[in-house]
């Protein structure tokens, strides 16, 4: 390993800084709203509904119009084609119509010389509403039957007969809250006009392809007319994929309008107020299990918030099916989910997508089997992983054949010392009152590919330029995880150039077209793939020619340190492309791939909707205050499976960032509506994301060593973007561990997520009343 | 004294000049718009998340002194006089990287980098005032900076890691020169007209007196963290601006006769540790009211005088039975804090009147003094309810009982119904039972999304029991200890 390294200093599975680190730290780095101002440009701000539900009975917007500094107004019929910036379904309008269906959509908007002008302008507008009533909540949705889409479901077995049967059964219902990306930078866009009607866009998206798209059918264009461009984002977390798309149409609108360069720059109320956030669920289950805690039938009912429309929403719901599971084989199985319909903002993607809230359910279900059988938990999650010859069949038909959590809890259980600790935690909890402790350990298995099969592709341009410097472009976006430092040293590990000669530039679709959402955690697994085949086509072509030079077989070319060898020849890569090119071949090829082995039935939900799976663990240590609600996790251990790495620092990077950022969606993130429907937790004041402070210095996190992929990955890695969030679970469980001390473990406690001072304290005096009635 | 129309001040270690922008305008803008220097980021426009984070120099007891403030809430004139350092200006002119710049490279302490630069400027003002090497101590000086990304790991490893190699930087070599600049400019006081808008920073207190009798509809700031979102959120106009920072008199810090003499405009970080040396129970209090930037740039007569209802520093202040000395053109008025608080929004002070002072008597020797504070996070949140509760406690009795609690009503309340049950009585198990059933009389809360009714209630009286529990075991019991 050594001697590779210091071979080829560039090569994967490196600890190698973000491409970006130095321009981050310096302020060099460009984002949407640093670009420097093209001469002329409009500022846009836009108008939100301050209704949860009307009708839109009349607007006058010359108010507006007549301000100082105002260029134009924009509303629904300022749009020259379609009204419709929806990823799914068609039931996203860009701009309301005839009517408003949460506090927050866009009504209209302003172009003006400045941000002021255009903001300050947009209260002059007059808008009448015929107020009507919202559905303010997922309970109400179900009441009336109002729905995004139609409910769908996951079985296996026969769950009624099972459930009947089983030794053991409990029931109960679980809420958890959604969550904001709350991404440090919001939503933003800038389109400049070109010649002929076209539009260059810079849009801070993890989805260009489908920003270029969605305004291309706005404005009524063929899609080779709009270009969209992003170098980076400020974070995106999947609020990046779908939510885009809007302040990006609606900055192209103004833009082909008038004929001037136009920005659209959502502050941070704006941003949270209208943009879509993590569905928050409710989860009525009964388990039935037999007396050593193994579970025989699961039926679970799962209501999400989705909103006013689709997005995606359907996808969403699915892949919380698929995960209900978690780690677990359970051999009967109902699993239903409901989309319901509310007059909030419509939520969409967010790292996890739909995962992370059936996971919490069935780890508090695991909870409670532990509970009533008096036993550790961790026993019933062991006894329940599915295994590695039999029961190892999930629930919508795909045999688990890499099922690595058993070897790996059990070094957790070591490195973390786990069973000391358990003791300590429960001997601790005798002597102090007021201060409980919990532990609890949490595994995770996450399927990994885009459940729509056709998403699972990508493509990759690499230019190899006359110096031998070259230029890498694929579909994917950078949001700061680290996607394009690890492609280029999968292209700087085929060419075995150093990394310096790899230029990463900004992402185009006038480069790769048709590309997917960096999304789905898949981004170095496809685009990985589709830039080696890139590079691999473009050695081979200078391996012919290196071969005709060195009059060696072409197999015999090897590419080693920045040179090209063959038999007892060898010449510099730089000066090997220069031969290449006098001889006329071809530098710049193109990559494709497409993920093997998958397949889909989604009216049937069966199939292998995973090329394979990524799995993690970890145990949290926390202490509760029984008088206030208020919590600290002490201690985390994490134990994380990348396959092998392609660079372990952005690895362990997305690791505890995932883990963190899980911990505050179960935590201290609440998003509170009032009740007419106001969110009133739209920014950092009010809705709190962790600080350095809810982090415990005693943070262990190792890479499994023994992580290896057994499908043909890209070297072998795993995808890590969206797995390790759901390792925060372990923290809500740990809190409910401590909680139920105070009844001396004896009453199972109603605590919902998140956690916040008041649900704990709430869930404590529960438990007080209900051990009172015993 | 000489005046100036032109706000001057030293960006990096270039002189600036400044006429012609809007006395409200902010920093943040002004580097964005007017400098086109980009690094600097807004994250929140409300002092929230630290992306922002600029360092002011300013000279302090003959030396520089750096402190790390929040740039999108900070008026363009508070520049007068001071050092502007920003992320831009601390990479050499050979590319070389800052050292703190350099550890959170060598750390993976970025990832999307939006965050980043207010992270390295919390940095650089960490490394230039030793910060202390703990993880708390990381914890306190980096809570105002967000980060999404990383989960902080990597950060406070790179500022251990700087905290512990740093020696000086090209700010400490250029000190004399910066100095000698700034107090050159500092000579000038600002009276700034445009054309629709006054900017005036007095140097007396006679001065200012003068200025609101003339200008009653006048908007004092000093620290304008709070005053910085009407502007950035409510988008409010504002005519007059008097910023009172620069009157001496209102930033003095005195011991007089059993009363500690707080001027208005001594900032929350000042004022921090002058109170907690008498009353350590506010160490925590003010390490977790706003952040670093924040308390920077605050003061506790802005905190007293806006009158919110969830101030950090009032139940605190009203427990302790303070005073606010209220000045005028015609003299001068002392009026305890809790009569200051009329109802939610209004206070008792006339438009030609300021706060001048703040006085809190020092503890006597029964004396008990705790304060608790409870929010969803523990660092820069705004309390759901908080606590102060002092006593005078001799044989086991009560024999006087201040007690308040903020988040519980329109305004800080003192809680008299309790007070009273606990008068001349023990902490019994009945006692206390008693005195929470009066508590639970003296309120009635409101649910919002901090907290519900219920919670607060129920949490009220669970605080009396901690107190109570803190007083007998003398051992304070948090999850936090």
């Amino acid at each position: 390993m050594l001697e590779r390294a210091r071979l080829s200093p560039s090569a994967v599975r490196q600890a190698i800084a973000h491409d970006s680190a130095a321009q981050h730290v310096s302020g060099e780095a460009v984002y949407v709203d640093d670009l420097p101002e093209p001469r002329g440009l409009l500022h846009i701000w836009p108008s939100l509904s301050p209704h949860a539900s009307a009708r839109i009975a009349s607007m006058e917007l010359r108010g507006a119009a007549k301000q100082p500094g105002v260029v134009g107004v924009f509303s629904a019929s300022s749009i020259p084609a379609k009204n419709n910036c929806s990823p799914s379904i068609g039931d996203d309008p860009i701009f309301a119509e005839s009517r408003v269906d949460f506090a927050g959509q866009v009504v209209f908007a302003v172009a003006a010389e400045s941000e002021l002008a255009a903001r300050m302008a947009c209260s002059h507008a007059q808008i009448r509403y015929e107020i009507e009533d919202p559905i303010l909540s997922v309970d109400e949705a179900l009441r009336q039957r109002q729905f995004v889409l139609p409910s769908s479901a996951v079985n296996t077995g026969d769950s009624e007969v099972a459930l009947q049967n089983a030794p053991q059964r409990i029931s109960g219902r679980l809420r958890c809250g959604g969550q904001d990306h709350f991404y440090l930078e919001g939503q933003a866009a800038m389109a400049v006009p070109k010649e002929s009607g076209d539009l260059v866009v810079y849009s801070s998206t993890q989805h260009p392809s489908e920003v270029q798209h969605l305004i291309a059918h706005a404005l009524g264009k063929p899609f080779h007319s709009i270009v969209v461009e992003v170098r980076r984002m400020g974070g995106g977390f999947g609020g990046k994929e779908t939510q885009a798309a809007q302040t990006a149409c609606i900055a192209a609108i103004v833009a082909n309008r008038t004929g001037r360069a136009a920005k659209m720059r959502l502050d941070r109320d704006v941003d949270m107020l209208s943009t879509g956030k993590r569905h928050d669920f409710r989860f009525d289950y009964d388990v039935g299990f037999d007396d050593a805690g193994r579970i025989q039938a699961l039926r679970v009912n799962m209501a999400s918030r989705c909103g006013y429309s689709a997005d995606l929403s359907g996808p969403i719901n699915d892949r919380a099916l698929l995960h209900i599971d978690n780690a677990y084989y359970v051999e009967n199985l109902t699993a239903t989910t409901h989309l319901c319909r509310t007059n909030s903002v419509s939520n969409t993607a967010f790292r996890g997508f739909g995962a992370p809230q059936a996971m919490l359910c069935i780890e508090r279900i695991i909870d409670e089997i532990a509970f009533v059988l008096n036993k550790d938990p961790v026993l019933i999650r062991q006894l329940n992983y599915y295994g590695e010859q039999e029961r190892n069949v999930t629930p919508y038909g795909m045999k688990v054949t890499d099922f690595v959590l058993s070897e790996m809890t059990e070094e957790l259980l070591h490195t973390s010392n786990y069973l000391k600790r358990r003791d300590d935690i429960r001997h601790f909890n005798r002597t102090s009152p007021i201060i409980r402790r919990g532990i609890a350990l949490t595994p995770v298995k996450f399927g990994i590919s885009f459940t729509m099969t056709h998403y699972n592709q990508a493509g990759a341009l690499i230019h190899v330029y006359a110096d031998g410097s070259v230029h890498l472009n694929h579909g994917g976006t950078e949001m700061g995880q680290g996607l394009f430092i690890k492609v280029a040293q999968v292209v700087a590990e085929e060419f075995a150039l150093p990394l310096e000669s790899i230029k990463i530039p900004e992402t185009n679709t006038s480069r790769v077209p048709n590309t997917s959402a960096t999304a789905a955690s898949s981004g170095s697994d496809l685009n990985g793939k589709a830039a080696q085949d890139a590079a691999q086509k473009l050695k081979r072509r200078l391996s012919r020619v290196a071969a005709h030079l060195f009059e060696v077989d072409p197999k015999a070319v090897k590419f080693i340190n920045g040179q090209v060898v063959g038999g007892r020849h060898s010449m510099s890569f730089k000066q090997l492309v220069n031969q290449a090119y006098r001889a006329r071949v071809s530098l710049s090829a193109t990559g494709f791939y497409r993920t093997p082995k998958i397949h889909w039935d989604a009216v049937k939900m069966k199939g292998r909707p995973f090329y394979y799976f990524g799995y993690g663990a970890a145990v949290s240590e926390v202490a509760v205050d029984a008088l206030t609600g208020e919590h600290q996790l002490r201690r985390i251990d994490i134990l994380h499976d990348v396959g092998r790495s392609l660079n372990p620092a952005i690895d362990m990077g997305q690791i505890e960032g995932g883990f963190v950022q899980g911990m505050g969606w179960l935590t201290t993130e609440e998003l509170w509506w009032n009740t007419a429907g106001h969110l009133k937790t739209h920014a950092p004041s009010t809705y709190k994301i962790p600080t350095s402070g809810d982090v415990p210095d005693e943070f262990y996190v190792n890479i499994w060593d023994r992580g290896r992929n057994e499908e043909d990955t890209v070297f072998r890695s795993k995808a890590v973007g969206e797995p390790p969030l759901m390792l925060g679970i372990s923290v809500f469980c740990a809190i409910a561990d401590a909680v139920s001390s105070l009844s001396n473990y004896q009453v199972r406690p109603e605590l919902d997520a998140p956690a916040t001072p008041e649900r704990v304290l709430m869930a404590i005096e529960k438990l007080k009343n209900k051990e009172n009635c015993r | 004294m000489q005046s100036s129309v032109s706000i001057q001040f030293l960006l990096g270690l270039e002189a600036r000049n400044l006429k012609d922008v809007s006395p409200t305008m902010s920093v943040l803008e002004y580097l964005r718009k007017v400098e086109r220097m980009t690094g600097t980021k807004e994250g929140c426009a409300e002092g929230d998340c630290g992306a922002c984070t600029v360092v002011l120099g300013e000279r302090f007891n003959g030396k520089l002194s750096y402190k790390a403030v929040n740039s999108c809430i900070l008026f363009v004139p508070f520049l007068h006089g001071k050092q502007l350092i920003t992320v831009e200006c601390l990479k050499q002119r050979d590319g070389t990287l800052h050292p703190v710049q350099q550890s959170l490279v060598d750390e993976h302490g970025s990832q999307c980098g939006f965050c980043t630069p207010g992270f390295v400027m919390s940095m650089f003002s960490m490394v230039h005032n030793r910060s202390d090497l703990s993880k708390t101590s990381i914890d306190d000086e980096l809570a105002g900076n967000l980060c999404r990304c990383t989960g902080y790991v990597p950060i406070v490893r790179a500022a251990r890691k700087v905290l512990s190699a740093f020696e000086q930087d090209e700010f400490d070599q250029a000190e004399n020169s910066t100095l000698e600049h700034l107090s050159r400019m500092h000579a000038q006081t600002i009276h700034w007209k445009t054309d629709d808008q006054k900017y005036m920073a007095p140097r007396t207190a006679a001065e200012l007196s003068e200025i609101l009798e003339r200008d009653p509809r006048s908007r004092i700031v000093a620290g304008a963290t709070d005053v910085g979102l009407w502007v950035t959120k409510q988008r409010r106009h504002l005519e007059t601006v008097v910023y009172v920072g620069s009157i001496d008199s209102l930033k003095e810090i005195r011991q007089v006769n059993g009363t500690l003499q707080i001027g208005a405009a001594v900032s929350v970080s000042d004022a921090h540790s002058a109170l907690a040396e008498h009353y350590p129970s506010l160490d925590e209090l003010f390490r977790r009211f706003g952040s670093v930037q924040i308390r920077n740039l605050a003061t506790l007569g802005g905190n007293v005088a806006n009158g919110s209802p969830i101030g950090d520093s009032l139940p605190a202040l009203v427990a302790l039975n303070a005073n606010l000395i209220l000045n005028s053109a015609f003299g001068s008025r002392t009026l305890p804090i809790e009569d200051f608080f009329l109802e939610y929004g209004r206070q008792d002070i006339a438009s030609n009147e300021y706060l001048a002072r703040i006085d809190v008597p020092l503890p006597t020797p029964s004396q008990i003094f705790r304060i608790y504070k409870l929010s969803k996070r523990y660092h820069q949140d705004i309390s759901a309810v908080c606590a102060a509760f002092s006593m005078n406690i001799e044989e086991k009795l009560v024999r006087a009982a201040r007690i308040c609690y903020g988040g519980m009503a329109g305004v800080p309340l003192r809680a008299r119904d309790c007070e009273s049950a606990l008068l001349g009585m023990s902490f019994s198990k009945p006692n206390l039972e008693r005195a929470k059933i009066a508590l639970k009389q003296d309120f009635s809360p409101i649910t919002d999304f901090r907290a519900t009714a219920e919670y607060r209630s129920i949490v009220a009286q669970n605080l009396l029991d901690r107190f109570v529990q803190d007083v007998l075991t003398a051992n304070d019991v948090t999850v936090w200890s």
